[in-house]
């Protein structure tokens, strides 16, 4: 085991999975997280995010590929790699007849964790996750928010180093969702790692340090948050104008992109760094006289839509 | 996973079985309490009369302890298939594979959970054949060995059942066409020497008959088939059962995808 081992989170080299169909779910997928980080696994439905932490939690097996959680093999080292994971899953799995409390007593103790530090530990937890005063309630009477939190609290009973939530406010209204957030930045600060999946942009914006963008079972982009919104941060100008133009207006610069809309407005898109002056000097020379320019915004989701469809 | 882990691993399974079928006790002790109350009153009082000797003992002390084995066998079958197949629809039986419990912890816990159920449903059973005659145990301990033996090969064969199963009715098919016939000719009912040769030779084959047998020489003192022998065969259905198992959660059959 190199060094370097021991300062991510968790190393995936080369992970393969073709299911029992055929159906070929991830092609070879590489990835490290650092400890202490805040990862964002990004990508379309059924781009594998899913399988890959199937695989991690060993609930789907590998077609190939090593996994390593803090160094520990999860295949040689399974006991070791799993003290130190806790999963939030996709789906609801808790049963639907069993007490709130119960169900994160029980967790305890599939960690080997005693009466009095299991009770601790879910009283610490449904608080943290404003559930203690449903912890005598039946699960199915949760709500859609309350299941979440609760399979949170679960994930979080034996206090796990390295946190992976799949697509965690899925479902969940936004005054929640920011409630949830603040509560994983909170754990995230005190030393948990967090590896999160999402198809809200915004979500991993808001939220995560680093990226990787999944699509068809390969990772198309791995980068720090910055670095990608720096990649993809476009704006469009909507110009209208004085006079009747009957075509876009020209700009010879390839990375600039203008579009005729209608007699009395264009539209430009380029990056948000590049000088608006050189526009202006540019459709002066054209006798383009521009009454009012508007930002079209410009939703990174968009972009980077259009960025996953474009491969 | 240290050993005191393990074992609070294996206690937290094991609570969790016996809460639930407690929990619902009116779908898991009750009706095999009816039912076999039933057959004590009918087979055993009224008709047994006219039955008159089986076995050389009274009708009603003959199908007794077959009666009890017939009530430990189908609720430890039944309760391991029924909770591990409901945990695996409802997907909690996820909480248990993403955490560090070994493999053969889940058998023994759901296999404990079982035997508990069967059990407890041995013993209610028990308790309500005072009503209708006075067995005394001639064999304590060789009983309760035959019954915990017993209860752990049914207990381990409903979770392989479980593990196979992917709709509610994958786990009533194997107890309908399998279990039940396996029952009642595994000589609950009759002493094999009424069989004809043929009858007998396929009867050694049921692996219940040294069950129901070696339970009825631990209660009464006699027995059709001989006691080590089906201890032997007991223990090797047990040893058998539970590898199998393992190489099963090993491989995720019907797990893991
Ligand atoms: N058990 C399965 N059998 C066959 N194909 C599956 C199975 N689970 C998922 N898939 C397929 O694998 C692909 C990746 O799925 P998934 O990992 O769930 O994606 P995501 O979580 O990114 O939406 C999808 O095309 C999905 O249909
Ligand atoms: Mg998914």
């Amino acid at each position: 085991m190199s060094h370097a081992d021991s300062q991510n989170a968790i190393s995936i080299r080369n992970l393969r999975k073709t299911y029992a169909n055929g159906h070929v779910a991830l092609k070879g997928i590489d990835l490290d997280v650092k400890e202490n980080d805040f990862f964002a696994l990004l990508g379309p439905n059924g781009a594998g995010k899913s399988t890959i932490i199937g695989i991690i939690s060993t609930l789907v097996n590998a077609s190939d590929g090593t996994i390593k959680i803090f160094g520990k093999d999860v295949a040689s080292h399974v006991y070791e790699a799993k003290q130190s994971l806790g999963v939030v899953p996709q789906e609801i799995n808790f049963s639907q007849f069993e007490k709130v409390a119960d169900i994160v007593m029980t967790q305890a103790g599939y960690y080997g964790l005693k009466g009095s530090l299991a009770r601790e530990r879910t009283e610490k937890y449904l608080k943290k996750l404003d559930l203690w005063d449903k912890r005598d309630n039946r699960s199915r009477m949760l709500s859609g928010g309350m299941k979440r939190r609760l399979m949170i609290a679960r994930a979080l009973v034996h206090e796990p180093r390295l946190l992976i939530l799949d697509e965690p406010t899925a479902g969940v209204d936004i005054e929640l969702r920011r409630s949830m957030w603040e509560f994983l930045q909170e754990i995230n600060r005190n030393g948990t790692t967090i590896i999160l999946t999402t198809h809200y942009l915004e979500e991993a914006e808001s939220l995560c340090r680093n990226i990787a963008i999944i699509d068809h079972g390969q990772i198309v982009e791995n980068t720090s948050m910055r670095a990608l919104l720096g990649k993809l941060a476009m704006q469009t100008l909507v110009f209208d104008t004085v006079n009747d133009i009957s075509t876009a207006p020209q700009f010879n610069d390839p990375e600039v992109k203008c579009q005729w809309i209608d007699s009395h407005s264009f539209e430009v898109t380029m990056s948000t760094d590049r000088d608006i002056n050189a526009l202006f000097t540019a459709l002066n020379q054209q006798n383009v006289l521009i009454k009012s320019m508007r930002n079209k915004t410009n939703r990174l989701e968009e972009l980077f839509l259009s960025r996953l469809n474009s491969r | 996973m240290f050993a005191n882990h393990k074992y609070i691993a294996f206690e937290t399974i094991v609570v969790k079985e016996v809460r639930r079928f407690t929990r619902i006790w009116l779908q898991t002790l009750v009706p095999p309490a009816i039912t076999i109350g039933l057959y004590y009153l009918i087979f055993g009082n009224l008709i047994g009369r006219r039955i008159g000797e089986m076995g050389g003992y009274d009708y009603i002390d003959f199908i007794v302890p077959g009666l009890i084995m017939m009530a430990v066998i189908q609720n430890a079958y039944s309760n391991v298939s029924s909770s591990f197949f409901s945990n695996k629809f409802q997907r909690c039986v996820e909480e248990i594979l993403v955490s560090p419990v070994p493999n053969y912890i889940i058998l023994l816990g759901f296999v404990a959970g079982g035997m508990a159920r069967g059990l407890a449903v041995g013993i209610i059973v028990t308790l309500m054949s005072f009503v209708f005659t006075s067995l005394s145990i001639e064999h304590v301990w060789l009983t309760i060995l035959v019954v915990l033996l017993t209860a752990m090969v049914f207990s381990l064969a409903g979770f392989i059942n479980a593990l196979f199963a992917n709709t509610f009715d994958d786990i009533s098919i194997i107890p309908t066409f399998v279990l039940t016939p396996l029952i009642y000719l595994g000589g609950v009912f009759y002493s094999i020497e009424l069989l004809p040769a043929a009858g007998q030779w396929v009867s050694a084959l049921n692996p219940v008959l040294y069950m129901v047998n070696t339970f009825r020489f631990g209660i009464l003192g006699s027995s059709d088939v001989n006691i080590y022998w089906a201890l032997f065969m007991l223990v090797v259905f047990s040893a058998v059962l539970f590898a199998v198992a393992l190489i099963l959660l090993r491989r995720g059959t019907g797990l893991r995808h």
